[in-house]
């Protein structure tokens, strides 16, 4: 742990993998959000639901 | 003050209050329902980073209590000392997904452009939080990445006040004026979005 990072060099990219693996986590959390039904969600429109 | 009449004056704490009536009812303050498109996950991502910075604040108070030795040298500061570190990625994490919601909805839309804004300063004013934070570990790290930075950060113009290599003055906006600016913008920010209501999704 106490030494510095791998990096992915790739052309102009250069990023460490540690931030490349939180960038992807966050990609995937932000996809799971969009797709992923919210509890106590009806299908109904127009109905106002308490949080 | 009402005149004998029952009719406001026109001082300013009554102008004040009036406004506050009128932009900011209790209804809207604290509501107790909220429209039906809030029920999904990507509206979620600004409260985690609510309780990511509350998170942040409590360990922060008890890591400047105890001081560098306690969080250093003992097993409960180490404890505490991490809380702090790694609610601190929790509320950058969260804040980013957060933008990134906002931004696909075009959250600025409708008279929100002032929302917006104040969420664009608090995620500039809370990078320096950090990066302060970072100066103020008190250990070779910290002085690691201060030797690094003050190039930069002098070419920014800024160095003749903001200097990383200055402990006491990196620390003292650390723990006390940055605390108070990023805690007073996300006051202003939940204020805001409560006058204007959660933005709809793009029809």
């Amino acid at each position: 742990m106490d030494q510095p990072a791998g990096y992915l060099h790739w052309g102009f990219i250069l990023i460490s993998w540690p931030n490349l693996l939180v960038i992807g986590l966050m990609v995937v959390l932000f996809g799971l959000a969009l797709v992923l039904p919210f509890p106590g969600h009806s299908s109904s429109v127009n109905e106002e639901k308490k949080p | 003050m009402s005149s004998a009449a029952g009719e406001p004056t026109d001082s300013w704490t009554a102008a004040a209050r009036r406004q506050l009536e009128r932009r900011l009812p209790w209804e809207n303050l604290l509501p107790d329902r909220q429209p039906f498109y809030v029920g999904s996950w990507v509206y979620v991502f600004g409260v985690v980073t609510i309780a990511a910075l509350i998170w942040v604040v409590l360990s922060g108070v008890v890591l400047a209590a105890f001081g560098p030795q306690w969080w250093h040298l003992s097993s409960a500061g180490r404890f505490v000392n991490s809380l702090h570190f790694w609610s601190v990625q929790v509320f950058f994490v969260f804040m980013v997904l957060h933008l990134w919601g906002q931004y696909f909805m075009a959250s600025w839309r409708q008279g929100r452009a002032p929302t917006w804004m104040i969420g664009v300063v608090t995620f500039a004013v809370s990078i320096v939080a950090a990066f302060t934070g970072y100066l103020s570990q008190q250990n070779f790290a910290a002085q690691y990445i201060a030797i690094n930075a003050k190039d930069a950060v002098n070419s920014t113009g800024v160095g003749g006040f903001f200097n990383v290599l200055n402990f006491g003055q990196m620390y003292g906006l650390h723990v006390m004026l940055l605390p108070i600016a990023v805690i007073a913008l996300v006051f202003l920010h939940i204020i805001q979005v409560r006058m204007r209501g959660v933005v709809p999704p793009i029809e």
